[in-house]
């Protein structure tokens, strides 16, 4: 599969901020280290300057100065995008409305002067890995937004990019297929091999794509990681809702546990302290005879919702409780429970100012 | 019964409306192919005047088409790219630029006329020259060009179309050749439509710049109306309809093009 992709190249930004004319910092200067053949995904809420790093690294925007983007080891700082070599899936696909689709796949081929033969071999290979054969003659107003979106990727993937750039290629399209794209899309980066930057606000789509995320707020990176690394163990209060849901509770620590209006909650490696923030995922949560329990509380509801069901418990801590139970348990509001908490399942959290 | 009233009055009212605008066109037509206009049709039916017109002012009507043609030429090369810049670059200098087009519009074409002879008067040739004429033409036509390629735009995000053939390796050059003008084509018809229309019809502006041997197609008719026979201005009427009911007609079709998409 690698004969499809080409090479990846290792991307190396250092100290690349942004600032628009108008004075406002839309990045602030930030340094990434991306390995051949990996996927990272930039994830964060919308306006914390996640598109400015991708453009920066494509070549639609210039860093600040100070700022330098490499591929490998060649400096593309001052290199336009026309000739870095990027593939680029943007979220409104930006496919030519006047070319057919084997047009539009092809386009970036002819620009480098391509044969004919050879270029529709490579169209050939490109409608085959994304799965859009019949469609090479339709123009791009008679596609569906699924295959719009392949389209846009087969033309991205067909010049053999050094590095292939998602800008939220799923955003635009409805809950039930962006999931089964997604799948595909992992399916297709892992098998190319490519070295790709992968922007999102869905932390589902992070997840699942990301070698590693990189979690920003603000025009500023908040925590770099694993998926596995940003969901059990976020750095910030910010990541830790951001990334999933969260119990964010705030109690004082003595002798190893949390004091909690509802009884005690051990933690791993915590010091005494007279206020600490702590972060517990709801999935961690066990459900628990309330005789047996360190800790209790009260059913304030419960919301079935098929796979699961979603409990709220008060009296706690200081704040209500978001569990996600196993759908097989009887509890209904009301009932007093235990709760049992893994010590690892509880992060301190530094204290935010 | 009373919905069929209120129809048949307001398709009686349309109808009057409609009327009072086409008689005096349809009159005016008739003139132009009547052998004596106040004895009637009843005088006979000729094509003489259409004839005497013809070898009177041919050259008019060819110097109008030349201008016309020159006009769009000029709009289409500068309009197009200005229209394309103007819309990338955005921002409040842009707005202000797009203002400065688009001003001919509102401001008389004598007015403009004036200051054209103003400021390059002085220059004999140039002054003597229809390349004069062209000038104002396309400072007159500049703005529908423009707005009309720049509507297209408007409606397509052709900045992202262009960073996607960027991203494919093409240049700017190429990227305006194989993106951003076809996709922009239907702006482009319009706008060119629009501009040899006006530029055929436009009366106002060339009447003040025209000289003796820089004469238009409508100066020609006023010439025409003042100075001779009613029949012979009502031919040169007949022939300047046949030249432009067809653009008109063009226009129209290419509007309903659109507005099918």
């Amino acid at each position: 599969m690698s004969a499809i992709a080409g090479h990846g190249a290792a991307v190396h930004i250092e100290r690349c901020g942004k600032t628009f004319a108008d004075g406002t910092q839309a990045l602030a200067p930030a340094s990434l280290d991306i390995v051949s053949g990996e996927t990272l995904v930039l994830l964060g809420p919308s306006g914390c300057g996640k598109t400015t790093m991708l453009r920066i690294i494509a070549g639609l925007e210039t860093p600040d100065p100070g700022g330098r983007i490499l591929f490998d080891s060649n400096d593309m700082t001052a290199v336009p995008i026309e000739q870095r070599q990027v593939g680029m899936v943007f979220q409104s696909y930006a496919l030519f409305p006047n070319m057919s689709v084997a047009d539009n796949i092809g386009y970036g081929l002819k620009i480098r002067g391509v044969g004919r033969a050879a270029r529709d071999q490579r169209i050939a290979e490109m409608v085959a890995l994304t799965n859009i054969g019949g469609l090479e003659n339709r123009r791009i107003d008679q596609l569906s937004g699924g295959q719009r979106q392949r389209v846009a990727l087969a033309r991205a993937v067909a010049i053999r990019p050094r590095v292939l750039l998602l800008d939220e290629p799923l955003t635009a399209l409805d809950a039930s297929l962006r999931d089964r794209l997604r799948g595909e899309l992992n399916r297709l980066l892992r098998s190319l091999g490519i070295t790709a930057i992968y922007v999102t606000h869905d932390q589902a789509e992070a997840m699942e794509l990301g070698d590693r995320i990189v979690v920003m707020r603000k025009g500023a990176v908040a925590q770099i990681g694993t998926p596995r690394e940003v969901y059990f163990a976020p750095q910030s209060r910010f990541v830790a809702e951001f990334v999933g849901a969260a119990n964010i509770i705030e109690a004082p620590v003595a002798e190893g546990h949390l004091v909690l209006p509802g009884g005690r909650l051990e933690v791993a490696a915590a010091e005494n302290a007279a206020a600490a923030t702590a972060m517990i995922r709801p999935e961690t949560i066990g459900i628990i005879d309330a005789a047996e329990a360190l800790l209790c509380g009260l059913v304030d509801s419960v919301s079935f919702i098929g796979d699961k069901q979603r409990l709220v418990v008060t009296g706690a801590a200081d704040r209500p409780l978001t569990i996600d139970a196993p759908n097989t348990i009887g509890v209904k509001p009301g009932d007093r429970v235990g709760l049992s908490i893994p010590r690892d399942a509880v992060r301190l959290l530094p204290s935010e100012d | 019964m009373r919905d069929r009233l209120i129809f048949i009055g307001q398709l009686g009212f349309t109808l009057l409306i409609a009327a009072f605008l086409v008689v005096p066109v349809l009159l005016s037509l008739m003139a132009g192919v009547t052998v004596n206009y106040f004895r009637g049709i009843s005088s006979g039916v000729t094509l003489q005047w259409v004839m005497q017109v013809w070898n009177l002012y041919a050259g008019e009507i060819l110097l109008s088409f030349v201008i016309a043609i020159a006009t769009l030429v000029v709009t289409l090369v500068i309009g197009v790219p200005a229209a394309y810049a103007l819309h990338v670059r955005g921002g409040r200098l842009s707005r202000v630029i797009e203002e400065i087009i688009t001003l001919p519009l509102a401001i008389p074409g004598l007015a403009i006329a004036l200051a054209l002879l103003l400021t390059y008067g002085g220059f004999g040739d140039f002054r003597r020259s229809w390349l004069f004429i062209l000038a104002g033409h396309v400072v007159f036509t500049m703005p529908f060009m423009v707005r009309s390629v720049m509507a297209v735009f408007g409606s397509i995000d052709v900045k992202t179309l262009d960073e996607g053939a960027a991203s494919l390796g093409a240049s700017p050059w190429r990227r305006f050749c194989n993106v951003i003008v076809p996709n922009a084509m239907p702006g482009i018809v319009a706008g060119s439509l629009m501009v040899v229309t006006l530029s055929l019809g436009e009366f106002n502006l060339t009447w003040m710049l025209h000289t003796p041997l820089t004469k238009t197609l409508p100066v020609g008719l006023a010439d025409a109306y003042a100075s001779m026979r009613l029949e012979v201005a009502s031919a040169y009427t007949l022939i300047f309809f046949v030249m432009i009911v067809p653009l008109l007609v063009a226009m129209q079709m290419f509007a309903d093009e659109g507005q099918k998409k």
